[in-house]
Order: structure tokens, then C-alpha cells, then sequence
């Protein structure tokens, strides 16, 4: 199968995932690879990803799907964690196959752009002072993903 | 009675709700989302604080994000949540 899903709480492995990837097919050409991790400051210790059970997995795959026909890809893959992650820890992983760099590179970017506001996940920051609060929905996230165009009806 | 759906509450919401999930009767065919939940905020006055004070609330329909002019099914799951921030 030429995309891959994953919503865990483990870590994932950057090494294996990449040559999965690049082992899919003599056409590829190229690979593009994102890892968003916790960014600290202001005294951050962690962030706590809730997701919504099942919907996130259906609009992962959905998203994939489009990237994979949108850009041509040959393969891509898209693991999310979840649960309590500290600073500096990974937090998603976006890789795409495909014969160009082009391609590629413009579906990493289609993907975690519209991963970010259209996959039910929401961070919750908890400060070293003991401060907790829910992140924000941030608007150039969301025009980020708006620049990709609207979100294709549902099929079913 | 016309049946019950599901609501489930992410994030802020379910927090400041102090629950994730509720059974909530329909009482009319043709209900959307928006007509139950006047209904719920008129008999829930923790509910309605709560909607009243959190912006941009999103629904979801059996797993799919809608709108509140979403028709209601008996047996439905309706999600509610704040705007997503995940990667």
C-alpha cells in the first residue's frame, strides 16, 4: 500500500519511515520530508494532542488520498502522535514519493498545511509554572490551508 | 419520542462541560443541528455558559465535519469542538 496512516502515541522512526518510502518503486525520483516537533519558550514544558478517535484516521487517509492524486505521488506516508509530548519531541511526520522534487516537495506542504487545521487534533501547553491552557486555532494556519483550495466534498 | 444521538465534546469544550459524551433525546423529526442545540442551551445552563463564552465552534456528523444546518438522524454521533490545531 502506497500510503500510510498512523495516529499513535509511540515515537516514530524517521530512518525507516524514509526507506520505506523510497523503496516503493524505481519511478521515485524524489522525497520530501516534514517533522513538526514541540517548539519550547516561555517557559513550555509539553504539549497534550487530544484527537477525535476515527474521524482523524478517515481525514489523514482522505487527505493522503488527494495529495497522492493531486501531486502524482507514489507513495506518502502521515504519522501523528498523541498524548504528552515534552520539548523537542517529534510530534507528525509527513513524507511523499514521487518522480520530481517538485511534486514532492508541493505535497509535503499540501499535507501538513491542511493537516493542521482540518484533522481533529487539538494541543493543550503546560508551563513549567504550572499554567495550562488549550492552543488557539491561529489564522495563517488557516490561510496556509486555504491557499490549497477548498476541501473536496465528502463522497459517501 | 423519535430516539436518541450521541455527543461527544473535545478539547476546551469537554473540559470546561466536565464530560465527554451525552445521550440526549430527539423530540421532532427534521431537527438540525442548530434547532437541538437551542434546545440543549435551554435546558442546560452549564451548556449554554460554555457555547456562549468559546468562538468558532465546529460539528461533526457521524465523523464528518458539517454544518449546524446538519439534519439530525436517530442514532447519529455529533462531535462538538473548538477550530482543530493539530501538526
Amino acid at each position: 500500500m502506497s500510503v500510510r496512516v498512523l495516529v499513535q502515541q509511540a515515537a516514530f522512526d524517521t530512518g525507516a519511515e524514509t526507506a520505506r518510502l523510497s523503496s516503493l518503486s524505481d519511478h521515485i525520483g524524489g522525497m520530501g520530508l516534514f517533522i513538526g516537533q514541540v517548539r519550547g519558550g516561555d517557559g513550555l514544558l509539553s504539549l497534550t494532542l487530544e484527537h477525535y478517535p476515527g474521524m482523524t484516521e478517515t481525514i489523514l487517509n482522505q487527505l493522503a488520498q488527494e495529495g497522492m492524486q493531486r501531486f502524482s505521488l507514489l507513495g506518502c506516508t502521515v504519522i501523528h502522535r498523541v498524548g504528552r509530548l515534552k520539548v523537542g519531541e517529534p510530534i507528525v511526520l509527513v513524507g511523499t514519493a514521487a518522480a520530481h522534487r517538485g511534486a514532492a516537495l508541493s505535497a509535503t506542504s499540501f499535507l501538513i498545511d491542511r493537516l493542521k487545521t482540518g484533522a481533529p487534533f487539538w494541543k493543550k501547553e503546560e508551563f513549567a509554572n504550572g499554567h495550562a491552557a488549550w492552543v488557539d486555532a491561529r489564522e495563517e494556519d488557516e490561510h496556509a490551508a486555504a491557499t490549497w483550495g477548498q476541501m473536496p466534498p465528502s463522497s459517501s | 419520542m423519535t430516539g436518541h444521538v450521541n455527543i461527544l465534546y473535545f478539547a476546551a469544550l469537554r473540559e470546561q462541560l466536565g464530560r465527554e459524551s451525552q445521550q440526549v433525546p430527539l423530540s421532532a423529526n427534521g431537527q438540525s443541528v442548530a434547532d437541538l442545540l437551542r434546545v440543549l442551551r435551554q435546558h442546560d445552563a452549564m451548556l449554554d455558559e460554555v457555547f456562549a463564552a468559546t468562538p468558532r465552534i465546529r460539528v461533526a456528523v457521524n465523523q464528518k465535519l458539517g454544518g449546524f444546518d446538519t439534519c439530525v438522524q436517530p442514532g447519529d454521533e455529533l462531535a462538538f469542538f473548538p477550530p482543530m490545531t493539530g501538526g
